[in-house]
C-alpha cells in the first residue's frame, strides 16, 4: 500500500521551506512540476499559474474527479522603501498582525533574510503594552548595507521545517500537507477514475485559482485537500472547549459545511463509510466559518458536487504550525482508499 | 584581528538563562582557555578569566565585565500538555505569539524539546482579553506532543529559551536572540586576543557575569571577590531603528557608546574618550541620568566603591528573538578595551580624582 513515509516527509520539508505567497507561487510550482512530470498523462500551467494535471484511468464508466490542493501561503508584500534597508509591508491573506513582531523573515526569490523587530520593552510604557503593535509601526529590516530587496518582493516567516518524533513544526503546513498528499495521489491514482489534479494559486485571497481550474476541468465531482486549524487548547477557566474546530490526533477532518459551501452529503457519507470500512479514524470538522477551494469548485459551470478533506493542524497562518504525522498519514490513506471505491453509483444515489 | 563571527554564532546558539548560565559558561571557558592564565567560576556562577600584567607586585587590576545570561521563559504549569509560562528577565509578551522556543525539560532525563508560543483563540480567553495584546499569563507553550508524554518530560520550573538561530544581514550585521549580551562577551574575547601581543602593566580580570537580567547578582559577587581597582561594564545599548529614535538611542554601526552619568566615574570616562579620539575609533556618547541598566550599576557600589566605566554596543530590538548588532561595533569595542588596558600606567589611579 502506498503511504506517507520518509520520501514524502522530505518533499514536505522542501515545500514548507519554499516561499509561495498568494500570487507568487512559482517556487512551489517548480517543485511540484518536477515531482509529477512522469506521473500524469497531461500537465499544463494555466493563465493564473495553476498546475492542471490529468491522469486517465483504465476502467469503464470512470468518474472524472477533480482534486485540488492550493500551493499558495499567507505572507507579506514589501510596499515601501524607507531607506537604510528598512521596508514597509502589507499582509497577504489572513495573518493576525499580533504574530508579526519579533520574527525573522525571508524576502524575495533569493530568500534574503530580514527581521521584524519591536521597540525594546525598556522603552515601552505600561499603557503601550496593553495594545497590539499596529502594522504601521512595523518594518522589515534587512540590515543597513546594500540590499537586493525591493518593494514588490514577497516575504514569509523564516521558520525551518522541524520534526520531533510524532510532531511536525513548520510554516505553511497550510497547505503544503495537501500539496504532498495530492502529489502522492497522482502517483498512486486508482484505475477506476480519471484524476484531475489542480495545484491551485491564490486560495488564501479568495480561492481564485480553483474557480478557473474547475471550469477548465469540468469534473463530475470535486475534493479540496487542505489543512484545517485545530483550536483544541484548554479554556482559560477550565471549562470544556466547545469551539475546537478539529482536534489533533483524531485523523482527517471531513467538512460538513463552512462559510462558502455545504458539502455534498453523498460525498460526506462516502468518505465516512470508507473510514469505517478500512479502519482509519476520521473526524467531522465543526461546521462553521473558514473555507477551502471546494467553495469555488462547487459553483463552477452547472455546479459540481464537492467536499473538503483536511489535515488538522494547530496555529495556521503563523510562523510555526504544528501537525502530527499520524493525522497526515491517515488523511492520505483515507483519500486513497475512498478514490479506489468510487463508482458513478455514489452520485446516482439519492442525496440528503 | 581574528574573525569573531563563528564564536559569536556558536555562543548565540547556546542556552544560558539567568541563573542557568552553564552552557554559555562552558563555551566561553573553552574559547578563553588559551587567552588567560587562570579560569574559575564565582560563587554565583560568573566566569572569571585572569591575565597577569607585567608590572611590579602588587599590581592593580582592571575588571572587564559582560553578562552572559539571557532573558527567557519558565514553565509555571501544565494543562492538557500545554505549558503555562512566566518570564525570566524583561519580555514583551507582544513578541511571543508564534515564536519558536526550546523547552529544556528535566523531569526524567535532560531533553531539549522544540515548541511554539501560542496565543489562544478569542473564544478560549476571558472576555475582553482576546482582541488586543494578550498578556503573558494567558499564553501557552506547545510542544505538539501528547499530554501524557509532556507530563513525563516536563517539570514546573523548566527553562525555555528562544530558538531563533542567528543569521547575518546586510551591512555586516547579525540578528538573533541573546545578542544581549553575548555581543559584549565577544568584545571581551577580542580584547583578550589583542592583549596576547600587547604588553600591559595591569592585571586583567575578564568576567562573564551571571544573573544580570534579574538581580545583577553575578556582578555584585564577582566584583567583591576579585576586588579590581576599576571596573568596566560592557553591555548592549539601544540602537536607533524602527520604534526607537529618542535621546536614549545611538546609531547602529557607528562605534560603541561611552556612557556618562552617576554610575560612571567622570575621570575614567574622560580617559576613555580621549583615547578613542586619539586612536580615531568612532564612538557615540550615551547619557544615563540614573540607572545605566548594566552591571556597572552594581560594580560601582561594591565594597568601599569601585570607579566604574560603562561601554555600550548599540543593538536594535532588544529582548526580542531578533536582536540586531553591527559586527564592527563589537570589534571596535574589543579593540578600544584592549588599547585602554595596554595604556594603563602604574600611577593611573592617581589620576582618577574628582574635580570640584
Amino acid at each position: 500500500m502506498p503511504s506517507i513515509g520518509n520520501a514524502q516527509l522530505k518533499l514536505l520539508e522542501k515545500l514548507c521551506n519554499a516561499c509561495a505567497v498568494s500570487g507568487d507561487e512559482g517556487e512551489v510550482r517548480g517543485i511540484v512540476l518536477e515531482e509529477i512530470k512522469n506521473h500524469a498523462d497531461d500537465i499544463k500551467v494555466d493563465a493564473l499559474g495553476n498546475i492542471l494535471a490529468r491522469r486517465t484511468g483504465s476502467g469503464s464508466k470512470r468518474l472524472r474527479v477533480m482534486l485540488s490542493a492550493h500551493m499558495d501561503e499567507v505572507g507579506l508584500m514589501l510596499v515601501g522603501d524607507d531607506g537604510e534597508g528598512l521596508f514597509r509591508f502589507e499582509i497577504v491573506g489572513g495573518i493576525d498582525v499580533r504574530h508579526l513582531p519579533g520574527k525573522a523573515v525571508l524576502v524575495g526569490k533569493e530568500h534574503l533574510p530580514g527581521v521584524i523587530g519591536a521597540r525594546p520593552i525598556h522603552l515601552t510604557t505600561a499603557e503601550e503594552l496593553k495594545h497590539q503593535i499596529p502594522l504601521d509601526d512595523l518594518r522589515i529590516d534587512t540590515g543597513p548595507g546594500d540590499s537586493k530587496v525591493k518593494p514588490g518582493d514577497r516575504a514569509v516567516f523564516a521558520t525551518r521545517f522541524q520534526r520531533n518524533g510524532p510532531v511536525i513544526i513548520a510554516k505553511a503546513l497550510d497547505n503544503r500537507l495537501g500539496v504532498v498528499t495530492l502529489v502522492e495521489l497522482i502517483k498512486n491514482s486508482p484505475p477506476n477514475i480519471d484524476l484531475l489534479a489542480a495545484f491551485t494559486v491564490q486560495e488564501e485571497i479568495g480561492m481564485r485559482g480553483a474557480k478557473v481550474a474547475a471550469y477548465s476541468f469540468n469534473p463530475d465531482l470535486g475534493i479540496a485537500v487542505d489543512a484545517t486549524p485545530s483550536y483544541d487548547l484548554p479554556d482559560w477557566e477550565g471549562e470544556e472547549n466547545f469551539s475546537y474546530n478539529t482536534k489533533l490526533g483524531l485523523g482527517p477532518a471531513i467538512y460538513i459545511g463552512d462559510r462558502d459551501i455545504l458539502s455534498d452529503p453523498r460525498l460526506v457519507r462516502w468518505m465516512s463509510d470508507t473510514s469505517k470500512a478500512i479502519g482509519i479514524p476520521c473526524q467531522f470538522r465543526q461546521p462553521g466559518s473558514g473555507g477551502t477551494d471546494a467553495g469555488a469548485i462547487h459553483r463552477a459551470r452547472a455546479g459540481v458536487p464537492s467536499l473538503s478533506v483536511s489535515v488538522p493542524h494547530r496555529y495556521s497562518h503563523t510562523a510555526a504550525s504544528i501537525a502530527r504525522l499520524d493525522d497526515w498519514k491517515n488523511t492520505f490513506a483515507l483519500l486513497h482508499a475512498a478514490l479506489g471505491r468510487l463508482t458513478p453509483a455514489i452520485l446516482a444515489s439519492e442525496s440528503g | 584581528m581574528t574573525d569573531i563571527l563563528p564564536f559569536l554564532k556558536t555562543l548565540l546558539s547556546a542556552p544560558g538563562l539567568s541563573g542557568y548560565e552553564d552552557p554559555a559558561a562552558e563555551l566561553i571557558s573553552s574559547r578563553w582557555t588559551p587567552l588567560v592564565s587562570e579560569l574559575s567560576r564565582g560563587r554565583l556562577g560568573s566566569l572569571h578569566g585572569f591575565l597577569p600584567g607585567s608590572g611590579n607586585d602588587p599590581r592593580p587590576s582592571v575588571m572587564i565585565a559582560a553578562h552572559m545570561d539571557v532573558i527567557g521563559l519558565m514553565v509555571t504549569g501544565i494543562e492538557d500538555g500545554f505549558l503555562r509560562i512566566t518570564q525570566v528577565g524583561g519580555v514583551d509578551p507582544r513578541v511571543l505569539p508564534g515564536t519558536l522556543v526550546t523547552v529544556y525539560a528535566t523531569r526524567t532525563e535532560r531533553q531539549s524539546i522544540p515548541a511554539v508560543v501560542v496565543q489562544p483563540p478569542v473564544s478560549l480567553l476571558p472576555p475582553g482579553t482576546g482582541l488586543n495584546s494578550v498578556p503573558l499569563e494567558y499564553l501557552f507553550v506547545d510542544t505538539g506532543l501528547p499530554p501524557r508524554k509532556v507530563a513525563e518530560l516536563v517539570n514546573i520550573g523548566d527553562v525555555i529559551s528562544f530558538a531563533q538561530l542567528p543569521f547575518e544581514l546586510s551591512g555586516e550585521t547579525i540578528a538573533g536572540h541573546s545578542l544581549d549580551n553575548r555581543s559584549s562577551v565577544a568584545a571581551l574575547t577580542i580584547c583578550l586576543e589583542e592583549l596576547q601581543s600587547r604588553p600591559h602593566i595591569w592585571d586583567v580580570w575578564a568576567v562573564a557575569t551571571s544573573q544580570e537580567e534579574v538581580s545583577l547578582g553575578g556582578a555584585i559577587a564577582s566584583t567583591f571577590e576579585l576586588h579590581p581597582a576599576i571596573a568596566i561594564a560592557v553591555d548592549v545599548t539601544f540602537a536607533k531603528g524602527p520604534g526607537a529614535s529618542d535621546w536614549r538611542t545611538s546609531p547602529l554601526g557607528k562605534g560603541p557608546t561611552l556612557c556618562m552619568g552617576p554610575n560612571i566615574h567622570p575621570a575614567l570616562y574622560k580617559a576613555m574618550q580621549s583615547l578613542a579620539d586619539k586612536l580615531e575609533i568612532p564612538y557615540s556618547l550615551e547619557y544615563a541620568p540614573r540607572h545605566t541598566g548594566t552591571d556597572g550599576y552594581a560594580t560601582q557600589v561594591v565594597a568601599e566603591g569601585i570607579p566604574t566605566l560603562v561601554m555600550g554596543i548599540p543593538l536594535r530590538y532588544m529582548h526580542t528573538p531578533v536582536e540586531m548588532v553591527a559586527l564592527k561595533d563589537i570589534q571596535r569595542a574589543g579593540r578600544l578595551l584592549a588599547e585602554f588596558i595596554a595604556g594603563l600606567q602604574s600611577d593611573f589611579m592617581e589620576k582618577i580624582t574628582w574635580d570640584n
